[in-house]
């Protein structure tokens, strides 16, 4: 298993206990030799824990051990007096990495695993854990997959002469903290309507700008619109003042900003936004009037060659 | 490249985020103007910069950026530590300037994007 299997592993906080293999053959420490052998050779199985009656794990035994049995002529014995009672295990609650670790350290093939209370609950191997990783990690992508798969079918699934949907985001003025919140759901909605990766960056890029803008510049803070239909996004990002006393040098001239230092100081302003919001749209309207507010108007052609739901 | 790689490389902080270490870096920006990082820099990049406030971790959710690197041990809020960890955004530091931090990356061969 490779590193970053492991750090995915890590991500998904996998305990032992979801991968194991719950179905243990075991045998005790009474158990024949003999028997042993057919028990692996039947179960095609290459070792054993050991429990005693109460269930309690006291040893394992391999199929090393039974050759070595056999060298040694004991192939009379019972299980008690060759197996091997130096026990490495791991929890169930413990993470997959704690038994990765242990694996890499000692070298054995399989871990059985106790609970809290010392009886044997399962039994680990490396191909345990690699089957437990691609399993949840394929239901993480069909997970997502079927959001995408009913999201990008509205248009289809819902009738009517032109759906669209409309989706509205109030932003509060001087809130930092919240800042992109907003274009993240935006972004999120277009990517699970499988709108194409360049066409939602450019969105969210646009949406992000508008975003900050209201937070920065607004007096009451200001709402966004995203309506999204089968071939276009629009934008309409509207508040209530204080509005732009020169739209035309706010639009037009590289680095006029009238952002206020203090906020300069954190790296906004730079009299980019309306430029990069321009730059990433299809088209754009910006209508303000002092002490009315301002209304930004901008739409995206969602091209999506990869969605055969959305009509040409 | 990973950016695993890169924090020992340079012997970066791991200040947040320590679950997406594994990105796969595609080269890097630097700007401490947030208009100018939304502008250019690519999915997958690592950013450098001053900056060290939560919206920082806005831009890079939504131009998944693989790394930010704050130089110049810039204090970073509790607050933005959490939301790093929250977005899973690798939130790395270091005392070194920007200038130090971009010729390294540049000499482990990441390349600029323009």
């Amino acid at each position: 298993m490779t590193t970053p299997e492991i750090t995915h592993a890590q991500k998904l906080d996998f305990r032992v206990g979801q991968v194991m293999t719950r179905r243990v053959i075991t045998v005790t420490p009474g158990t024949s030799l003999v028997e042993l052998k057919e028990i692996m050779r039947v179960n095609r199985i290459s070792g054993v824990p050991v429990v005693n009656e109460d269930g309690d794990l006291v040893g394992i035994i391999s199929i090393e051990d039974l050759l070595r049995a056999y060298e040694d002529g004991a192939f009379h014995e019972v299980v008690g007096g060759r197996m091997s009672t130096n026990l490495i295990t791991v929890y169930d609650t413990d993470s997959v990495d704690t038994a990765m670790q242990k694996f890499q350290q000692t070298g054995v093939g399989r871990l059985p695993v106790v609970n809290a209370w010392g009886e044997l609950v399962g039994i680990l191997t490396k191909g345990d854990i690699m089957r437990g990783l691609l399993r949840e990690i394929q239901m993480d992508t069909q997970d997502e997959e079927i959001c995408r798969y009913r999201a990008s079918h509205i248009f289809h699934d819902v009738e009517s002469d032109d759906t669209s949907l409309i989706l509205r985001y109030r932003i509060p003025p001087r809130d930092f903290t919240a800042g992109g919140a907003a274009s993240s759901k935006i972004k999120r909605a277009l990517m699970r309507l499988g709108t194409e990766p360049q066409i939602v960056r450019r969105a969210a890029i646009a949406a992000y700008e508008a975003e900050m803008n209201l937070i920065i510049h607004t007096d009451h803070g200001g709402l966004i619109t995203a309506k999204v239909d089968a071939y276009q996004l629009t934008l309409v990002v509207e508040d209530d003042g204080p509005g732009i006393a020169d739209v035309k040098r706010a639009l037009e001239e590289p680095g006029y900003t009238t952002t206020p230092p203090e906020i300069r100081a954190m790296g906004f302003g730079g009299g980019m936004g309306l430029k990069n919001i321009r730059k990433c749209a299809d088209t754009m309207k910006l209508e303000s009037e002092v002490g009315r507010g301002t209304r930004l108007e901008i739409s995206l052609r969602l091209h999506s060659r990869d969605t055969p739901n959305q009509k040409r | 490249m990973i950016v695993n790689q890169v924090v020992h490389a340079l012997n970066l902080q791991v200040v947040a985020g320590a679950g997406a270490l594994n990105r796969e870096i595609t080269g890097g920006y630097c700007a401490d103007l947030l208009s100018c990082v939304m502008a250019r820099a690519r999915p997958g990049n690592v950013w450098v910069t001053l900056q060290a406030h939560s919206n920082v971790l806005a831009i890079a959710v939504l131009l998944e950026l693989a790394a930010v690197i704050i130089t110049e041990g810039v204090p970073i809020a509790e607050e933005v530590k959490a939301r790093a960890d929250a977005e899973n955004i690798a939130l790395l530091a270091t005392p070194h300037t920007t200038f130090w931090v971009v010729s390294e990356l540049g000499r482990l061969g990441i390349p600029a994007q323009e």
